[in-house]
């Protein structure tokens, strides 16, 4: 299963499924990230966490051990 | 008749600069009931006569109406208890899709949604193009344009969010669902809703649906309904393999994607924004940490160091003390006075070869005397023979007496010295101007003592640290504004989040190391609210300014200056914010909010001068009112305690009493054994903590170099590590009062910091006394288990909450 966590800077992709459950999953969709919207993985943190990325035309920072529950492709 | 309407938006949509155009300066400030979420309220400006008042009540920045956060649960209280006649939902232009997604919410709740679409003009620059008329045909209500910051817009803003405020119409929301999940709402609606009114059903029935547990209990069904529509949503979630929340979440921004293509045309796609050019600097990987460290570097050097300084100095020296030369015309003639003053009566080759003659034979404090002389700095001998002075007088050390030397009178002040009003224009301070009032018209000693101690001192202790907030507050506001305090928690994140604190905890840790009193205040940048409590228990665990003297003091006495003394006080009170941290994430009160950390960061953007003192001056205000009381009763207090006494049997008051004579030096006397397990049961030792409480630098007033003769160096070090961390001064006290803005919070705070101050120095000495060679075996038992309780904290796995724990009030 690939992760939003292993996806590379300056990758585009596909999220697949959002693991998970409450309140984290349910702020992490809240913010965006949905079933088949596109992600774009910006940067990550000069300390290597939290990444940036882009969802719905706008910025986000979300921690790698959030970014692990979002399954992609 | 009076209208309510509510204003609810996303954080950054510029919702604080709409509430401030449509409101002017008719605001109120204060907490929704039982949190520590801010409320604004204010009057709509040019709309409200007596009896036909339009009130505008700004809800927390929010992006959902979940039930985890604390802001989303209160707005979402509001809402449906209060039932505002309107909602006015902002909304930014240029990012509209994530702000939709909040306004499909709103417009479920049955009341009045007016739309209004912000920052337009930046989406106009930028080419692209939205039809607001379309928007409003797809979404049911109301869609205007306006520029918050431009004040674009804002008039018809107010006539359609009234008309729809009177027009009473009830909102129908125009979405709907996939087939499955509306036919298991219509099941829910009637099997528990119909006996409710229309408008309000569909909002409950979908909390239902998403079995949002604060809507089940305010509903307070029995659980054969609950299991009865349990099965309804189990079968729609089977059937599109998702949990019932998940499924109405992608549902809604699956519906937003589908209207926005109509109303809104892209037209540079994949051009770079201004936003992302600055961000390719600074959050680059390794630019990101030097700008930071540049930008940290300059908000320290002008709040504290220079700006901030002038500022306190002349509100404690100036307005609050002497007195002060008028824009500084005369201050260098008074300057060179003061010089010609020191070379004439100070600096003369006898008093010099005393001093030397000190230096050489050991004695405390005769270094600093003798650079002073070498320097010839005035101020710095005057403060080095203050410290220092009796040292060198007592006959053991032989002759290096000054007393007789100096130019000194009974009081062992300077005589003849210039005085700086006779230089250029002088303005006498408060303390000056009150005396010679209270003076002038014979008013009783203790009175005065009481005026000019208690309360003009007070006053001054809580306006005295104004000043250089305001500096600071513009600061922050500005950081804030402009977006770059995002980028700090982005930043900072991977560091602060292991010890349950923000990347924004930074700030007001920086500034704590100057002062804890703004350092406190600035941790309303934080919106998080257990990170918010941490950083405000841990910020005074820094050094700061104050507490150097002590820090000094013991390095002088009892380590002949050893220059690991110092540091190891900054490293004693980062340690001590890194495992309160660890220590208290885990524990109950701490649960908090179970949200991730999923952070916007925002577009950057210029903002405008009065939006910025605005809010420095909303923050400066609320530290006024709110610490101010808490400051002056304590300073009372403590004047009180200081000045009447019992002497010679008789209770009398007298503005020069020995402290051990009076009633603080009773209490002290009480409970000084408290302080025995940390070799410092002393009674000097436990008034000097006591004023410590007035001010740190008190501390030092109180307990002198003589003090130390007799004490153990292990002792020493414990009561400064006791003096760092324990209870801050009862400014900064104030300032945790009015950021907790519980009492019960700033009790807790206050009794932890104490306890873990009082652990550390337990350990510190009896650990200690084992390679002294004078143990103590059952102070060393206990030092041994509160070590061991540490670790255990420091190492239990910690567990992250899944439900808002926090009680919110709710409305039957």
């Amino acid at each position: 299963m690939q992760t939003l966590k292993d996806a590379v800077i300056g990758q585009t992709v596909k999220v697949k499924r959002l693991h998970g459950e409450g309140a984290v999953k349910r702020r992490i969709m809240d913010m965006g990230i949905t079933k088949g919207v596109e992600v774009h993985i910006r940067k990550v943190a000069p300390l290597g966490d939290p990444v940036e990325i882009t969802v719905r035309g706008y910025e986000l920072s979300i921690r790698k051990a959030d970014a692990e529950m979002i399954e992609v492709e | 008749m009076s209208i309510k309407i509510a204003l609810a938006g996303n954080p950054n949509s510029g919702k604080t600069t709409l509430f401030n155009a449509l409101t002017g300066s008719n605001q109120f400030v204060g907490n929704w009931p039982g949190v520590t979420v801010e409320k604004k309220e204010g009057k709509i400006k040019g709309h409200s006569s007596k009896n036909d008042e339009v009130v505008l009540v700004d809800l927390p920045g929010i992006y959902s109406l979940s039930p985890y956060t604390l802001e989303e649960v209160v707005s979402r209280n509001f809402l449906l208890d209060e039932r505002p006649d309107a909602i006015i939902n902002i909304i930014d232009g240029s990012n509209l899709e994530r702000n939709l997604y909040l306004t499909t919410q709103l417009v479920e709740l049955g009341i009045p949604v007016v739309v209004a679409v912000n920052m337009m003009d930046i989406v106009r620059k930028s080419g692209d193009k939205l039809d607001t008329n379309k928007l409003s045909k797809e979404l049911g209500c109301e869609v205007t344009e306006i520029s918050a910051l431009k004040g674009e817009g804002i008039d018809k803003l107010i006539e359609e969010a009234i008309r729809a405020a009177k027009s009473g119409k009830r909102m129908v929301a125009q979405h709907s669902f996939d087939g499955s999940v509306e036919h298991a709402l219509a099941h829910i609606e009637e099997a528990v809703l119909h006996d409710m009114p229309e408008y309000k059903q569909r909002f409950l029935a979908i909390k239902l649906f998403e079995r949002d547990d604060k809507v089940i209990e305010r509903l307070n069904l029995d659980s054969h309904i609950l299991s009865h529509i349990e099965e309804d949503i189990n079968n729609c979630e089977n059937e599109l393999d998702d949990d019932s929340e998940s499924i109405i979440t992608s549902e809604r921004y699956t519906y937003i994607a589908s209207i926005i293509g109509n109303c809104y045309t892209k037209r540079n796609k994949g051009k770079l924004t201004v936003t992302d050019k600055i961000d390719k600097v600074v959050t680059n990987r390794w630019l990101a940490l030097p700008i930071f460290a540049i930008v940290m570097v300059i908000v320290y050097y002008i709040s504290v160091t220079t700006v901030g300084t002038w500022a306190t100095d002349w509100a404690n020296d100036g307005l609050f003390g002497d007195g002060w030369h008028l824009f500084g015309i005369g201050s260098s003639d008074y300057d060179d006075a003061v010089d010609k003053y020191a070379e004439d009566e100070i600096f003369l080759p006898e008093i010099e070869s005393t001093v030397r003659g000190a230096n050489e034979a050991g004695i405390t404090g005769a270094d600093e005397l003798l650079a002073a002389i070498k320097d010839k700095d005035f101020g710095a001998f005057e403060e080095a023979y203050g410290s220092y002075g009796e040292e060198l007088a007592v006959k053991e050390n032989g002759f290096f007496d000054l007393t007789s030397m100096l130019p000194l009178d009974e009081d062992g002040e300077f005589t003849d010295m210039p005085d700086p009003a006779d230089y250029g224009v002088w303005v006498p301070g408060i303390p000056v101007l009150v005396e010679n009032g209270l003076t002038a018209i014979n008013c009783a000693d203790w009175l005065q003592g009481l005026i000019l101690e208690g309360i003009v001192g007070g006053v001054g202790a809580v306006l005295g640290f104004v000043p250089q907030m305001l500096v600071l507050f513009i600061f922050l506001a500005f950081l804030e504004a402009c977006g770059y305090m995002a980028r700090i928690a982005f930043i900072m994140d991977r560091i602060f989040r292991k010890f349950g604190l923000s990347g924004k905890s930074f700030i007001p840790m920086l500034i704590g190391s100057g002062c804890g009193v703004p350092g406190v205040m600035a941790s309303r940048t934080i919106e998080n609210e257990r990170d918010r409590r941490m950083t405000i228990m841990t910020t005074t665990f820094i050094p700061c300014g104050a507490k150097l003297p002590i820090i000094a003091l013991i390095a002088a006495a009892l380590f002949d200056g050893t220059w690991w003394v110092a540091p190891s006080a900054y490293f004693l009170g980062i340690a001590a914010i890194i495992i309160s941290g660890i220590m208290l994430k885990k524990t109950k009160i701490f649960a908090g909010d179970p949200a991730p950390f999923v952070m916007e960061l925002p577009a950057y953007h210029l903002p405008t001068v009065g939006n910025i003192l605005r809010s420095m001056w909303e923050r400066g205000w609320s530290f006024i009112k709110r610490a101010g009381t808490i400051i002056l009763l304590s300073s009372i207090i403590i004047w009180a305690g200081s000045c009447f006494g019992v002497v010679d049997g008789v209770f009398t008051f007298s503005a020069d009493m020995q402290l051990e004579d009076s009633i603080l030096g009773t209490i002290g006397n009480a409970i000084c054994w408290i302080f025995s397990p940390l070799g410092f049961g002393n009674i000097k030792a436990t008034i000097a903590t006591i004023m410590g409480l007035v001010a740190k630098e008190e501390v030092v007033g109180v307990f002198g170099v003589l003090d130390f003769e007799g004490m153990t160096r292990l002792a020493g070090y414990a009561f400064l590590a006791f003096n760092l961390l324990c209870a801050p001064c009862f400014a900064a006290i104030g300032a945790i009062r009015r950021e907790m803005n519980s009492p019960k919070w700033t009790a807790f705070a206050i009794a932890y910091q104490c306890v873990f101050a009082y652990a550390v120095s337990l350990m510190i000495y009896q650990i200690g006394s084992v390679f002294a060679g004078s143990l103590n075996i059952i102070g060393l038992i206990f030092a041994i288990a509160v070590a061991v309780f540490i670790i255990y904290m420091l190492f239990k796995p910690y567990k992250a909450a899944d439900k808002l724990t926090i009680k919110t009030k709710v409305k039957a």
